[in-house]
């Protein structure tokens, strides 16, 4: 009965939605406000709907009832709890269950506080996010519909993929669901002032911790993806180019540069058109990517397998939600009015550009994922588009933005002049070329490239520049603003993240070996022992694991750590997994991974040394704090009741 | 400066700007796209010499060998019709078998022997990669 | 009202560009269904047959005529029920029936065919099950229709019953033969 209760639960969610959508908008448009009002009670109503859906079909996989297609595929009666209770989402069908119920989470989170906001701009705001969902739940009940029945019931399920039972990946998509979903209130925050017509300052100031949080949840999401890939997958890559992580990297940027329009926006009341514009597009990339991943139509090294007739259904929804929206935009971009003026040498300019090279950086990548489907269309033969492409574009074009990314707090909005800028700006150049050489010479000066230098200014110039800023902003007088901070934060973390990157990058050293018990090997001046191998019974798999011991000379007087991987086989899938061990540290990883065994004793086996890679993850973690900090500001929480001509009027 | 002027200007830095890019990705594009092959054509000697590229087929069962060092294992790429020998010399990801579909990427030795860099992993024993797929498919077709 | 640039449809069109490379991408690239695998060319394979251990048996062997691939293993309880109709079905010689033994004992799967009678031309032996995972199964038994081209047509999950062999087997061996009937 439970199955039969969610899919219920469904088809009730995809009719509210529709009553949303269609009441919200028409109601907004007619300004009838006892239409208008059905939008709240309806998010309540499409959110509760969702949660029993979940519910139940999280129950069925705890319950493991191979009587449910959905289950007897991606679950067995000897995975752990915790992992039939993530197999939820482990899957097609289920992930977008949560896709569909993460986007009613944030359509109440919207109902809930949007009290202040004028009616007619919070019922068309409702009525979007109620038509998208709507869009989303017939997609699932029509192709991918999680509650189906298996008859007669399978003996036992297929277990889920032994690469998704991890801690990593219980929490990497939500998080990036929540944030790829999240986008879509901003988009929803466009397209309502496009209908409505009015665009201001309020209307930013509402949409900015929306964005915000949307862009927190991405910057999680991301990271933890990537953590995975690094410790999962054993070879101790962290980043791929792979169609399927620069799917979720495109709205990102994207997202990024919808903040930093937004915040001028907000304050100096330009680039209108230009802000509805990323949000659009980082909603459309969002949907895009879900549509790359769904699909299957580009080939990465992560696919799962898909389905095509699924892809024509999101194809469909693509089409629907950005085309109609690009339309609304088209006509009404003429009416939504310039901003003000600023000089050439302003803080608007300094956004202004750092924007447009995000927005082309965005479209770089995009090129070069979709590129291998473009040429196979029009039949010139397969090919792939690897990381030295994305490498040898993105670098360029994102380089400047890192070099003018800390210029813009100093520079004043509206106009300033070069000579105020030069005063303050010398001393951050000679900190940041101080920093840099001292970087260069902890690396040791022979093993710094100068790509690698490059990179490690960047990061100098950027930690530089923030530590002048703090400087200069603590002398000044007056509270300093949680936004500042935020800000502050988010940029002091790109500069960890790009000393991290550099330096894995350039310091990395790998080696793959056959190694015999009591063996020893040498990487990057430390001593691997295999001390033995034992095999073990886990809950659903079998695995040998191996003792490393590493230590810190030759002489093996200084043991390190004692490092234990393993290699499993899970039993339903006969599918072999390498579970790498890792000693983190905060100047380096060492990482140890089992490749095959070749007899006895014997293994092939992976060594590699990761230096500051922890600094990647640390860089990610100060963004999203930064994003937490900036959110948090008091000005967002006392949004004043906005003149009524900012919404009412339609 | 006045409006006009200034306006003229970010004009140009954008077209500027615009024209760099398409320049870098045009340049990245030339110099690392990755030609995907089949086994058939790396036969008939259409695949180039000394360029990285990528062959897509099954591991020929029973091909595997390994060297005295056990990293450095040869095996075979076929699509049923023809075979290309490869060497590689890192260790291989979990879901190599033989019998099974694979993709590897690396240039081709002036011996003929496939000198690859990487073995592409899946993520899913279901899922055959789709050039490994296409090789099958298009070996077929010819067989036909 | 006011004014509408020809530019502001700048990203529409750009937009609309990228739907149809996507759709042509989409035809492009038809993958296969793992959970299904309907109309998809039955994975190859070798394996011995039961009783015979040196004689081997591939699909391929099957080509030009229609056959049905029934996955069984003495131990699995539905297989037990499914058996007199096998048998039964396997009298009417309608269509050859190859059985894959699937993670099963010799000694048990021999002594259960002595015992329940042999309804098959021949059984292969998927002692460890990799087979079985090449086909997508999850439980025995399941059984796939596979046509002469060595296509899979359809797949039952679950035991053959004499409705279901009448209702939906036969009519869809029909379909199939029916084209090539002169």
């Amino acid at each position: 009965m439970t199955l039969e209760l969610g899919h219920f639960a469904l088809i009730v969610a995809l009719l509210v939605c529709c009553v949303q959508a269609v009441l919200a908008l028409v109601g907004a448009q007619r300004a009838h406000a006892g239409m208008m009002a059905t939008a709240r009670p309806a998010s309540w109503a499409q959110f509760g709907c969702l949660v029993l859906a979940w519910c139940c079909l999280t129950w069925a996989f705890v319950q493991s009832d191979f009587s449910s297609l959905l289950v007897a595929q991606h679950s067995s009666s000897q995975t752990p709890l915790i992992y039939r209770i993530t197999g939820v989402w482990g899957n097609h069908e289920g992930s977008l269950l949560l896709w569909s119920l993460s986007l009613s989470g944030w359509t109440v989170a919207v109902a809930l506080f949007s009290r202040r906001l004028p009616q007619a701009f919070t019922a068309r705001v409702l009525g979007v996010l109620g038509a998208i969902n709507a869009g989303f739940l017939a997609f699932l009940l029509f192709t991918s519909n999680p509650f189906l029945r298996l008859l007669p019931p399978a003996l036992e399920g297929h277990d889920l993929n032994p690469l998704l039972q991890d801690p990593g990946m219980i929490i990497h998509p939500p998080l990036l669901y929540m944030g790829y979903v999240g986008f879509s209130v901003a988009f929803a925050f466009a397209l309502a002032a496009l209908l409505a017509g009015r665009f201001d300052a309020a209307w930013a100031r509402w949409s900015r911790p929306w964005t915000l949080v949307a862009w927190l949840f991405l910057t999680a999401g991301i990271a933890v993806g990537s953590g995975w890939a690094y410790y999962e997958l054993g070879w101790g890559g962290w980043w791929f180019w792979d169609p399927v992580e620069n799917a979720s990297f495109m709205p990102w940027l994207l997202g990024t540069a919808l903040l930093h329009s937004l915040a001028v926006t907000e304050k100096r009341g330009a680039f209108r058109s230009w802000t509805v514009l990323l949000a659009i597009g980082a909603f459309s990339l969002s949907l895009l990517g879900t549509f790359l991943v769904r699909s299957g139509v580009v080939t990465s090294v992560h696919a799962f397998a898909s389905d095509p007739s699924r892809g024509l259904f999101i194809l469909g929804l693509l089409v629907a939600v950005i085309g109609v929206s690009l339309t609304v935009f088209a006509l009404r971009a003429g009416s939504l009015g310039g901003g003000g003026r600023f000089a050439l040498l302003s803080r608007d300019t300094s956004l202004l550009i750092n924007n447009v090279l995000l927005a082309v950086a965005t479209s770089a990548v995009l090129l070069g994922t979709l590129y291998p489907l473009f040429i196979d269309a029009l039949g010139m033969g397969k090919l792939s588009v690897g990381p030295p492409y994305f490498e040898a574009v993105f670098v360029p074009l994102i380089a400047p933005v890192m070099v003018l990314m800390v210029i813009g707090p100093f520079v004043r909005w509206k106009s300033d002049t070069a000579r105020r800028l030069l005063r303050t700006l010398w001393l951050v150049v000679l900190g940041a070329l101080v920093l840099a050489g001292v970087l260069a010479a902890c690396m040791g000066m022979d093993n710094v490239s100068p790509a690698a230098f490059g990179g490690l200014l960047l990061a100098a110039w950027i930690a530089s520049a923030s530590a002048q800023l703090l400087w200069q902003r603590l002398r000044a007088p007056g509270r300093i603003a949680a936004g500042w901070w935020g800000m502050w934060l988010a940029h002091f973390g790109l500069a960890v993240f790009i000393l991290g990157v550099t330096v894995v990058k350039s310091g990395g050293q790998d080696l793959d070996m056959r190694m015999r018990v009591g063996q020893q090997a040498e990487l990057a001046g430390y001593t691997f022992v295999l001390l033995d191998e034992k095999p073990y019974r886990g809950p659903n798999y079998t695995a040998f694991t191996a003792r490393i011991a590493v230590y810190l000379d030759d002489q093996r007087q200084h043991l390190l750590a004692e490092l234990v991987p393993e290699k499993r086989i899970y039993h339903a899938r006969q599918m072999p997994m390498t579970e790498a061990a890792i000693d983190i540290g905060i100047l380096r990883d060492v990482y140890v991974s089992l490749g095959e065994r070749l007899e006895d004793g014997e293994w092939v086996v992976s060594l590699h040394y990761r230096p500051l890679i922890s600094w990647l993850w640390a860089g990610c973690a100060l963004m999203g704090l930064g994003a937490l900090v900036a959110v948090l500001d008091r000005r967002y929480r006392r949004q004043r009741s906005p003149s009524p001509q900012t919404g009412a009027a339609a | 400066m006045n409006p006009r002027k200034k306006r003229l200007l970010l004009i140009a830095c954008a077209v500027a700007l615009l024209a760099g890019a398409l320049a870098l990705v045009l340049a990245a594009f030339r110099d690392n796209i990755v030609f995907f092959h089949t086994p058939t054509e790396v036969a008939e000697g259409r695949a180039p010499q000394g360029r990285t590229f990528r062959i897509g087929g099954m591991v020929e069962a029973g091909s595997v060998r390994r060297d005295a060092d056990g990293v450095t294992v040869y095996f075979a790429i076929t699509d049923m019709a023809h075979k290309v020998p490869v060497r590689y010399q890192r260790a291989l990801p979990d879901l190599f078998k033989e019998g099974k579909g694979a993709v590897v990427q690396g240039k081709l030795g002036e011996d003929g022997v496939f000198l690859a860099s990487e073995v592409l992993a899946k993520h899913d024993e279901n899922y055959m990669p789709p050039e490994a797929q296409h090789a099958l498919d298009a070996a077929r077709t010819l067989q036909e | 009202m006011k004014k509408i640039s020809p530019r502001a449809f700048l990203p529409l069109a750009i937009f609309l560009v990228l739907v149809v490379f996507l759709a042509i991408g989409l035809r492009l690239n038809p993958r296969e269904l793992p959970s299904t695998l309907i109309d998809q060319p039955a994975p190859d394979f070798l394996l011995p047959q039961l009783g015979q251990p040196n004689q081997t048996f591939s699909p391929r062997a099957m080509r030009g005529q229609e056959w049905l691939l029934n996955v069984w293993g003495s131990w699995c309880v539905a297989c037990g029920q499914e058996h007199p109709t096998l048998v039964a079905f396997a009298r009417q010689q309608v269509l050859p029936i190859v059985g894959l033994n699937y993670k099963d004992g010799h000694e048990a799967a021999t002594d259960w065919l002595k015992r329940l009678g042999d309804p098959y031309q021949l059984t292969a032996v998927d002692a460890d099950g990799r087979i079985g995972i090449d086909y997508g199964v999850y439980g025995a038994p399941e059984t796939f229709l596979i046509d002469r081209e060595g296509i899979i047509r359809h797949k039952y999950i679950g035991p053959l019953t004499p409705e279901l062999i009448e209702q939906d087997l036969l009519p869809r061996l029909q379909q199939l033969r029916a084209p090539a009937a002169p």
